[in-house]
């Protein structure tokens, strides 16, 4: 008979090694940093060309998201049809993001393909002209799109509590609003293109089963632009608000309420960081948290709850987020401060542990399997300057937290009297 | 080209093996041949319910999630209207853990009343969540049951109404449980880096002696043909006038199933395409407009749904759509739109097969289809279809009795 009352022997995850594939790097011509992770059974590349044009650069809101979304809607040479079909044609996709310090155009091809796409991507970077008939039609319908997203507490709640944490003019803090559509004027975006893609700092990261010819290729379309090679990211100051509680109705007849909570946090730089992503782990970062445990799992009051840190370079903030019955909100928020009281006051038992730190480290295990997880953990140590171990001092920190050093750090941070809240219903 | 090796066990659980020595992670999943279909019309929502509880608790072990956390694993599942699914990843080392896991609730499930008691709530928030708290959140209940007379995907797998969740007992999951789960009606797949032989011990050990239990044989009744068009009108709080339009297509296995793929690619596959060329760039009618498929295993629906821009009428809105589905059927696409339609089709499969995660759930499904290996014959049929054949598929299924319209009007 097999004994199914008792958990089969396990290795923890704690004895495993880890091992993170190092990037290969590469200069062109012009100075790019190119960062490359040759990896994967399949023939598929990824290729992100990341410029210093994020809205921390902007002088008036939303400039820099339209520049970068309008990237592919026309050049000298080409419509925005014309360009789409060019990716499309070969089963090609071409995205484009826009974050607070940085933007970045990602490029998801066979690799049989990257000769013909490149010479089109190269069009992107240097000839795009912003035709004023885009910009209209782009103008109409984010604003059309935008007064149907007000009608949804979860976004209305997103907004609202970077305002409270970062101030409206901060670069974390600000968003859209239908006269900051309004406002947009081509001239604008086509100055700060020509400021923050054709004449600014470019880095490449490319991921998948490099072809030999790659590198190369990427120097005949990039290495002889006139990138810029340095960049200035442009620092603000956060505002906070001085209110800390909110409670705002935004449809009357809402049956949930979209709960924020959230406390400002300092950056990747911090020693405690890393240590907090633990204790966030325990808090509210997983299924097995005590967040979920308690609100959804004994008390039925939210369909989910997650807490963590914000991923931005200059600051971060501690965030609770979820959407509860409109009838238990408060109590939402209550069994949180409960929560965060306990972490407070008690130490977090060995089992419990163990089991947060086997689950961390399985989930980086499993990340590291394929090129374009690996190539996430290179961006993310590269633009927030951290240094090369930072992976292999993630995953120390992980195996050797204390219970003691969670509750000294829940002592510290996890204060009710530190956090913004809010309720949009 | 996916390998795998298959075998069943004697109590007719089907268990597929797919190697993958370059991930140190291994794989788990377990699909079970029950979805909303297989619910009845005064207890929907029920197989989704279900999922929930899975996760309170079985026979043996107290908890799902904490063994598996500690092995450093983490899980998920889901329902559709076909089947469902629950699958986890963790160190291929502590493989042995998950079959303790998954055996054991497949032996049985704790049947705990506090745990049906918090999944009902955490249900009736998710359908809030989803589908009441927010613009055009129930939309598809009304198309559903327009567009389906008989069929029950009638409703949507998170249940027709929050009622139905909330009256669930606990002889009504007892009863789902001994009817659906049983390793006859499931499919065990292991991957990443495994043995076949490792899994074949360890399957036998953990699943062996599980009652094979009666195989469940759906009867379900086919939506009889539609002859006449349907059309809703509809007024709700929402900024925007939307148009939502469905024509019934093709089962999974057929032919039509995979021009109808193609057709909505040709349709709304990218920035390139018809519809959002004609209708939101050149003629800005909508602000934006899609065209999809169910991709479900019965008959389904091939769906067109936009947001109108302000001001443009519905009867404008809608014979501009019929006007770019009158070309598709009057001529023949271009052959570069079908070389890019299948080198699109080409790179998306190759994309989805990147994750071992992926590849499982893909065998399985394959499987439960009726044969694994259908998986590596995807893309020969999209290879084989022609100008011809699209144009005929567009042909039969765009036709105005085949049609279901919902015109759904903001108030303002």
């Amino acid at each position: 008979m097999i004994n199914r009352a008792e958990q089969p022997l396990i290795k923890d995850a704690v004895d495993f090694e880890y091992h993170l594939k190092p990037y290969e790097k590469f200069i062109l011509d012009n100075g790019v940093t190119v960062y490359a992770i040759n990896a994967g059974a399949e023939e598929v590349l990824q290729v992100e060309w990341l410029f210093f044009a994020g809205n921390s650069q902007e002088e008036q809101n939303l400039v820099a998201a339209t520049a970068n979304h309008l990237l592919k809607n026309g050049t000298r040479q080409k419509t925005a049809f014309e360009l789409n079909e060019c990716f499309e044609f070969y089963g090609a996709s071409l995205s484009r993001h826009c974050y607070n310090e940085t933007a970045n155009i990602v490029l998801h091809c066979l690799n049989k393909h990257l000769p013909h796409l490149l010479p089109v991507v190269q069009e992107l970077v240097t000839e795009a002209t912003f035709p004023e008939e885009e910009l209209n039609l782009y103008k109409q319908n984010n604003k059309q799109r935008l007064e149907v997203s007000l009608k949804k507490p979860d976004f209305v709640a997103g907004r609202l509590i970077d305002e409270y944490v970062y101030g409206i003019d901060h670069p974390y803090g600000k968003y859209s609003s239908f006269e900051t559509y309004d406002a947009l004027q081509q001239k604008q975006l086509q100055d700060f293109y020509q400021q923050y893609y054709v004449n600014g700092k470019c880095i490449v990261f490319i991921a998948g089963k490099i072809p030999p010819t790659a590198i190369g290729l990427l120097n005949q379309y990039f290495g002889h632009l006139p990138f810029a090679n340095n960049t200035l990211v442009k620092t603000h100051m956060a505002t906070p608000a001085v209110e800390k509680k909110y409670r705002i109705i935004n449809d009357t007849e809402g049956v949930q309420g979209s709960i924020r909570m959230a406390r400002p946090f300092p950056n990747r730089h911090h020693p405690d960081f890393i240590k907090c992503m633990v204790l966030n782990n325990v808090f509210g970062g997983f299924f097995g948290s005590r967040l979920m445990s308690n609100i959804r799992e004994d008390k039925g009051y939210t369909y989910g709850i997650h807490s963590y840190l914000q991923n931005h370079l200059q600051q971060s903030a501690w965030m609770v987020s979820t959407e509860a019955g409109k009838e238990v909100c408060e109590a939402t928020i209550t069994e949180v401060y409960k929560e965060m009281e306990d972490l407070r006051q008690e130490l977090v038992d060995e089992e419990e542990l163990l089991l947060v730190k086997n689950y961390m480290l399985g989930t980086i295990l499993g990340d590291l399997d394929g090129p374009f997880h690996i190539i996430g953990r290179w961006k993310n140590v590269v633009l927030n300057n951290l240094p090369e171990d930072y992976f292999y001092t993630t995953i120390a920190t992980i195996k050797h937290i204390t219970a003691e050093e969670l509750q000294v750090l829940a002592k510290q941070y996890l204060q009710p009297a530190d956090f913004y809240e809010l309720v949009v219903v | 080209m996916i390998q795998y090796e298959r075998f069943v066990l004697t109590n007719g659980l089907r268990v597929l093996v797919h190697e993958d020595t370059a991930t140190p992670m291994a794989v788990v999943n377990v699909m079970y041949d029950v979805g909303a279909r297989d619910e009845s019309p005064d207890k929907t929502g029920f197989a989704h319910l279900f999922e929930h509880l899975m996760f309170g608790g079985s026979i043996n072990i107290e908890s799902y999630d904490d063994p598996l956390q500690l092995a450093g694993g983490e899980n998920n599942a889901y329902t559709t209207n076909d089947l469902t699914n629950y699958y986890c990843q963790l160190p291929a080392e502590n493989l042995e853990t998950a079959f303790w896991l998954e055996s054991d609730r497949m032996l049985s499930l704790a049947f705990n009343e506090k745990s049906l008691e918090v999944q009902r709530k955490v249900v009736c928030e998710e359908f809030k969540e989803h589908y009441i708290n927010k613009p055009y959140g129930d939309v598809w209940f009304k198309m559903r049951e327009m567009a389906y007379t008989q069929h029950p995907y009638r409703w949507l797998t998170i249940g027709k109404e929050l009622s139905h969740i909330e009256n669930a007992t606990l002889k009504d999951v007892k009863d789902f449980f001994f009817k659906h789960y049983r390793p006859v009606n499931a499919i065990l797949v292991v991957a990443g880096n495994v043995k076949t032989e490792q899994v074949r011990k360890l399957a036998e050990k953990w699943f062996g002696d599980i009652p094979m239990g009666e195989k469940y044989n759906r009867n379900i009744v086919a939506e009889p043909v539609q002859t006449i068009a349907r059309v809703q009108e509809v007024k709700a709080k929402v900024p925007l006038d939307a148009i939502y339009k469905c024509w019934h297509m093709d089962d999974r296995l057929s032919e039509g199933y995979y021009a109808a793929e193609l057709i909505t690619e040709v349709l709304s596959g990218g920035g390139s395409s018809r519809l959002f060329q004609a209708l939101v760039k050149e003629q800005k009618l909508f602000s934006s407009i899609d065209c999809y498929h169910f991709g479900t295993t019965d008959n389904g629906l091939m769906t067109i749904e936009g947001k109108l821009v302000k001001g443009v009428s519905m009867q404008a809105a809608n014979d501009a759509i019929e006007q770019e589905l009158d070309k598709l059927k009057q001529h023949l696409i271009t052959e570069k739109e079908l070389q890019k339609i299948i080198n699109k089709t080409e790179v998306a499969l190759a994309f989805e097969d990147i994750s071992v995660m992926n590849r499982a759930n893909s065998l399985a499904f394959y499987e439960l289809l009726g044969n694994a290996n259908l998986m590596n014959e995807e893309f020969e049929k999209y290879q084989v279809l022609t100008k011809e054949k699209i144009q005929q598929y567009a042909s039969q299924i765009f036709t105005a009795e085949n049609s279901n319209t919902l015109f759904y009007l903001s108030e303002n």
